[in-house]
C-alpha cells in the first residue's frame, strides 16, 4: 500500500458500464460497507440485465428480459444513483472525472466495466437482416426471424453462433453456419476438442461448412437476398447473424493514457486497479495478472466479470484491505440440449479423453502442459467439472488427474458388475 | 441460517460447488444436492454467502 492509496478518501464511486460487472462491482461496495455516493453509468436505457440468457432461452421461450433488479433495488437497497441511455465519451484522470453527455462527473474511485463490442463486417453492417448478438434489441430481431422459420445464415462457428443455431433449431429453422477456419473453436478448445465438439451442428440438422468466409452480401430494397461464399457458392438467407468475436469496449478511453493492451484491454494489477491511481477495471476490458493460471490474460465469461466486478467495487472503496483476484477460467454453453463445460486453458499438448465417448456427447477430456493438469472439457457431465477444477486450482499433476479417473472408470466397471 | 434453492432456476453450472464444496455438490444428472441445508458458524457463513452471489441464476438463498 502506497501513501497516496492510504491517503485517499473515498467519496463518491462511480462505475462505467452497467452490465454484469458494473452491477456486482456496485453491490461489492455497499456490502464491503462504503456509505458514500455511487453512481452508475450505462449507455442503454435498459436496466441492467443479464446477458447470457440472450443466445439461450431468451430466443425461445423465456422472453422475459432477464433484469437483474428492479429500479427500487437500485435507488433504495444499494442507493445508487443509475445515469442510463448515454454511455461515458472520455476519462479526464487529471480531473477526476468522466465525461457523460458533455457533462463532467467526477469521482474519487472508479470502476471500468464497459465490456466488450461484437466485432462486425464493416461494409454491411447496416444492411437490413445482418445481425450481430450483444443487447435486448439485438435478441429481440433474431428472435423474430428465429419464430418466422426463416432461412439464418450465422457466420461464426463459436459459442454464440452455436447457441444461436441451437435455438433456431429448436423452431426448425434452416441454419447454415459459415467458419473461416478448418478448426471451429480452436483457441477455447484446441483443434481436436474444437473440432469433435462442432460434429454436434451437422448432427443436429445444420449445415456447417468450415475453411469458407462471406465475400458479398446481396440486398435490396426489401432487405437482405443472400450470401456469395468464397468458393464461389451462393446461399440465400433471410439473416446473417455476425458473430466473429468481440473487442474490449475501450476506444472510448484512448485520449486518457490509462495503460492499455494491444488488443485494448485495460492493463491492471492483481487488484485490478489500472495504471491511474483509484480507477479500476473488471470484466471483459481487464488485462490482469492471473495468479492461479501463472499468466497474464483477459477473459470474456460471465463468471469472470462476475467476480471481477466484486473485487474490484470492494478494493475500490477500500485503500487498507484489497484482494487480488486469480481464477481458473470458466465457462459454459448449451447447444442442442447438451451443456458443455470448461475449466482451465487449453494449452498447446494434445488432450485425453478420461471419461465417456466423444461419439455419445458425453464425456471429459482433460489437457495438459507438461506434467501439469491445466484444463478439463466436460460434455454433458455437470459433477465433474468443478472437482477438475479444483485440481487445476491446486496444480495437480498430469498423472494424479488420469489416477482419479481411471478410479472412476473401475468404480463404474466393478458397479456393473456387481448388478 | 439454512440453505434454500429454487429448483425452477438451478441449471446445475456448479458454481456454488466452486465457492462451497462442503455444502453443494453437482450430480450426474446435472441436479444439485445440498449435502448440508443448515449453516453454522461464521467462517461456514461466509462462504455460503460466496456461493449464493456466485449463482449465475439466483437460485440460491441463505435465510435465517
Amino acid at each position: 500500500m502506497s501513501i497516496s492509496e492510504s491517503a485517499r478518501e473515498v467519496r463518491r464511486l462511480v462505475v462505467v458500464g452497467a452490465s454484469l460487472a458494473g452491477v456486482q462491482a456496485v453491490r461489492a461496495a455497499r456490502r464491503a460497507g462504503f456509505a458514500g455516493e455511487i453512481i452508475l453509468i450505462g449507455d442503454e436505457e435498459r436496466l441492467p440485465y443479464d446477458r447470457p440468457p440472450l443466445s439461450k432461452g431468451f430466443l425461445n421461450d423465456d422472453r422475459d428480459v432477464p433484469y437483474f433488479h428492479d429500479a427500487a433495488l437500485y435507488a433504495d437497497e444499494l442507493d445508487a444513483t443509475l445515469l442510463l441511455g448515454e454511455g461515458a465519451s472520455a476519462l479526464i484522470p487529471s480531473e477526476q472525472a468522466v465525461l457523460v453527455g458533455g457533462e463532467r462527473v467526477h469521482y474519487d474511485a472508479l470502476v471500468l466495466a464497459t465490456g466488450a463490442t461484437p466485432r462486425v463486417l464493416p461494409e454491411y453492417a447496416s444492411v437490413p437482416g445482418v445481425h450481430t448478438l450483444r443487447s435486448v434489441d439485438d435478441a429481440l430481431a433474431i428472435r423474430e426471424a428465429i419464430e418466422a422459420g426463416r432461412e439464418i445464415t450465422i457466420l461464426g462457428a463459436g459459442f454464440i453462433g452455436a447457441e444461436i443455431a441451437s435455438a433456431a433449431r429448436k423452431r426448425r429453422g434452416q441454419v447454415t453456419i459459415i467458419e473461416a477456419s478448418m478448426f471451429p473453436l480452436e483457441r477455447a478448445l484446441g483443434q481436436q476438442m474444437g473440432q469433435s465438439i462442432s460434429k454436434m451442428h451437422r448432427r443436429n440438422g445444420v449445415d456447417l461448412r468450415c475453411g469458407v468466409t462471406i465475400t458479398e452480401v446481396n440486398a435490396d430494397a426489401n432487405g437482405l437476398r443472400g450470401a456469395i461464399l468464397s468458393d464461389g457458392t451462393t446461399l440465400s438467407t433471410d439473416l446473417l447473424l455476425v458473430s466473429i468475436g468481440a473487442s474490449p469496449a475501450t476506444s472510448w478511453l484512448k485520449d486518457s493514457g490509462i495503460a492499455m493492451n494491444p488488443d485494448g484491454g485495460i492493463v491492471c494489477d492483481e487488484f485490478l486497479e489500472t495504471s491511474i491511481p483509484g480507477v479500476f477495471a473488471a470484466g471483459d476490458i481487464a488485462h490482469w495478472p492471473n495468479g492461479a493460471m501463472g499468466a497474464p490474460m483477459r477473459l470474456e465469461h460471465w463468471t469472470s466479470a462476475n467476480e471481477q466486478g466484486n473485487v474490484a467495487g470492494r478494493n475500490a472503496v477500500s485503500a487498507t484491505e484489497r484482494s487480488a483476484y486469480s481464477t481458473v477460467p470458466y465457462f459454459w454453453s448449451d447447444w442442442y440440449g447438451n451443456r458443455i463445460q470448461f475449466a482451465g486453458r487449453a494449452g498447446r499438448e494434445q488432450p485425453e479423453v478420461v471419461f465417456g465417448a466423444v461419439e455419445d456427447d458425453r464425456f471429459v477430456a482433460l489437457y495438459r502442459s507438461g506434467d501439469r493438469l491445466i484444463g478439463a472439457l466436460a460434455v454433458n457431465e455437470p459433477s465433474k467439472i468443478m472437482k477438475d477444477r479444483r485440481r487445476i486450482a491446486i496444480g495437480a499433476s498430469w498423472i494424479e488427474a488420469l489416477e482419479h479417473y481411471r478410479g472412476l472408470r473401475e468404480g463404474l466397471r466393478a458397479a456393473v458388475v456387481t448388478k | 441460517m439454512k440453505i434454500e434453492v429454487d429448483r425452477a432456476k438451478c441449471v446445475g453450472l456448479g458454481l456454488c460447488e466452486a465457492a462451497s464444496p462442503e455444502y453443494f455438490e453437482v450430480q450426474d444428472d446435472g441436479k444439485l444436492l445440498v449435502l448440508r441445508e443448515t449453516v453454522g458458524g461464521s467462517p461456514d457463513v461466509l462462504e455460503v454467502e460466496e456461493a449464493v452471489l456466485s449463482c449465475p441464476t439466483t437460485a440460491l438463498r441463505l435465510v435465517p
